[in-house]
């Protein structure tokens, strides 16, 4: 059975150290690779009528611009490593999505960037580490 | 940031009260409500028509009709479907993968932020101050029965919505009317749904907007000292305007967040005021029990708080209305069904909930005048005598001042943000008819905007009286429309409710918590 591991990804360069650690993990245990880009996303927010009824087309724009100037920008830069990637665009919370996604591919372990730099970018992914350290169902590496 | 926008906001009061002559501001107000009076008089007098030989206006009848007819021919749904509705919100049954659409969370706390409002605060006391306290029991029996009338429209919203090509959707009672019609075969319903259009873009106007302005003045001008009208109005129009017509989503984004919250420290403060009040809650009860029949001397017997109760739940929840239909109609749900569950809470949480802790609050803290030789209320022109002579949001402030001092604070920013979204959630009611009947586009809908946005100050500038009136007759023209549609359509419902129950049962419908 192809052992997992589940990488959480946006774009910033702690996003590219987390895949390319997951990479070369990869590549050593004969891995295959998840990438995955979270859109945060509550259910419990508070919409305006007009946000309402345009939710539907804005979820389909806010996926197809997440394809096309996220993602697939990182596979090509990937390019032929060898190791099987297979990507994900879900809504949710951060750190609950990547611990439901690890549940359900089965994944060996969790990898997420941790950036030191400050600015919201930052503290969004800190506290994605924290809470992924209280509640992943797997293993988690903090790539630094 | 909030108390610095009212901060700002006083201040620019203060400064404009000082530049106009009074005398001069009082007769634009004169004027204004002299031509809406005489001009809205007809329209009034027409809903609000009595049964022959009695004082019982048929418009109520109406309501109450309906909703009884509803609640039976879907065997008590309010009840059966409550504890569904519950987890339908709580996200038991929302698909994971569906994350990023609206939730019927969402759903609900929009729809709700349109209803919450004047009329669980200015409203109820409206009715508690001319009806007495047995208002009260018919208003929450009224909310009870309504359940079931919004849950027929809200199904019905979704189910005959139209979707565009760019995802985004239009619904509610025009659509419904036109299209369940012509699937069942029936004539009349493009007739009927530009009649309702016509009377939503007028209670759009009326209740969604001039009353709001109108009551948010009376809070305004309570604590800062009387002013002309017409300076509030013209205020709120402005800031209506930036987030209808400029697309500021911030101030809309900021309202909406507040808005919840205020409605839950509403609920509290009554709460406490009951509770330190405890030893009068088994009076204030039995206060309402008796006047629900007897009426405690109000001006009409008990026939008097019957239809001030009902009155005031229809205006407060818009149950059979029509309104909600529209808010609900464009969420995403595989099952219309889902939808009208949901939307039965709107009822309960809106009257149920908040209208009966305003009434009680009223009550307990004794606004209402009693003779001590007879035990009735003291009644003087109609109306229930209070101790400070104020009626409306000012009977309320009064109340909840008693037990606590600085709640009217509290209060009047909570009557002006409530105001500020519900007048938000009708713009939209009133541009979805407009574009009904005026077809899509921008210069068009600009247009509408702009009217909405004049009404504003009309509403701020008029009396309460012309306006109260105004505004429910046009509110329960809606409800005539909207109401004899529901009758021929709710057998599509029932087919709805019976194939989703069904499959419910079997487990066709999975729980995903």
């Amino acid at each position: 059975m192809a052992n997992v591991l589940v990488v959480g990804f946006d774009p910033s360069s702690a996003g590219e150290r987390a895949v390319d650690f997951a990479v070369n993990l990869a590549k050593l245990s004969g891995s295959s690779v998840l990438i995955v880009h979270v859109l945060e996303w509550s259910p419990y927010s508070f919409l305006t009528p007009e946000e309402i009824e345009e939710r539907h087309a804005r979820r389909k724009e806010e996926l197809s611009r997440a394809k096309t100037s996220i993602i697939d920008p990182l596979i090509k830069s990937l390019g032929s490593s060898g190791v099987k990637i297979d990507t994900t665009i879900r809504y949710g919370h951060v750190a609950e999505t990547l611990s439901a996604i690890a549940e359900e591919a089965g994944a060996s372990q969790i990898i997420i960037g941790r950036t030191g730099e400050p600015g919201i970018a930052s503290r969004l992914f800190g506290s994605v580490a924290g809470a992924l350290a209280q509640s992943s169902p797997v293993p988690c590496t903090i790539v630094p | 940031m909030k108390m610095k926008t009212i901060t700002t906001l006083v201040g620019a009061f203060s400064g404009l009260m000082l530049a106009s002559s009074a005398a001069r501001a009082a007769s634009i107000d004169e004027t204004v409500n002299e031509i809406f009076a005489l001009s809205t008089g007809w329209f009034v007098n027409l809903i609000f028509s009595s049964f022959p030989g009695t004082s019982f206006p048929w418009i109520v009848g109406w309501l109450v009709v309906a909703a009884t007819v509803f609640t039976l021919y879907f065997m008590f749904i309010q009840f059966r479907g409550f504890k569904h509705a519950i987890s339908l919100v709580k996200g038991d049954y929302s698909d994971p993968n569906d994350a990023g659409e609206v939730s019927h969370f969402q759903a609900l706390a929009t729809a709700l932020s349109g209803t919450v409002g004047l009329g669980n605060i200015a409203g109820v006391a409206v009715a508690v101050g001319i009806g007495g306290p047995g208002a009260t029991f018919w208003m929450i029996l009224a909310g009870l029965m309504g359940m079931a009338s919004k849950f027929t429209e809200c199904t019905l919203g979704v189910k005959y919505r139209n979707e565009y090509a760019d995802g985004t959707v239009s619904g509610g009672p025009m659509y419904y009317l036109t299209k369940g019609f012509a699937e069942r075969g029936l004539p009349g319903g493009r007739v009927l749904a530009v009649l309702f259009a016509i009377f939503c873009i007028l209670g759009a106007l009326g209740g969604g907007n001039m009353f709001q302005a109108n009551q948010a003045h009376q809070q305004i001008a309570g604590i800062v000292g009387d002013y002309p009208g017409w300076i509030t109005g013209v205020i709120f129009a402005l800031v209506v305007f930036a987030v209808i017509v400029g697309g500021l989503k911030s101030i809309a984004r900021v309202t909406e967040k507040v808005v919840p919250f205020m409605g839950i420290m509403y609920v509290a403060a009554a709460i406490i005021i009951l509770l330190v009040n405890y030893d009068k809650i088994g009076w204030a009860i039995g206060q309402i029990f008796d006047g629900a029949f007897t009426g405690l001397g109000v001006a009409g017997g008990f026939v008097g708080a019957l239809i001030q109760g009902f009155k005031r739940a229809a205006f407060s929840n818009e149950a059979g209305v029509g309104s909600a239909a529209i808010a609900h109609s464009a969420v995403r749900t595989k099952e219309p069904i889902t939808e009208g569950l949901v939307s039965l809470l709107e009822p309960f949480i809106d009257t149920v909930v908040i209208c009966t802790m305003t009434a009680l609050v009223i009550v307990i803290t004794g606004q209402l005048m009693i003779d001590p030789a007879t035990g009735n209320y003291i009644v003087d022109g109609g109306k229930i005598a209070t101790i400070g002579g104020v009626s409306g949001v000012g009977l309320t402030s009064a109340a909840f001042e008693s037990a606590i001092s600085w709640f009217p604070y509290v209060l009047a920013l909570a009557v002006i943000l409530f105001a500020f979204s519900t007048m938000i959630s009708w713009s939209y009611y009133g541009l979805k008819a407009w574009t009904y009947l005026f077809g899509e586009g921008k210069n068009k809908e600009v247009v509408f905007k702009v009217i909405f946005c004049v009404f504003v100050v009309i509403g701020a500038a008029a009396n309460l009286g012309p306006v109260i009136d105004f505004s429910d007759a046009a509110i329960f023209a809606m409800a005539v429309v909207n109401i004899i549609g529901l009758y021929f359509l709710m057998p599509i419902v029932k087919r709805e409710l019976t194939s989703y129950m069904s499959r419910l049962d079997s487990g066709e419908i999975k729980k995903f918590k």
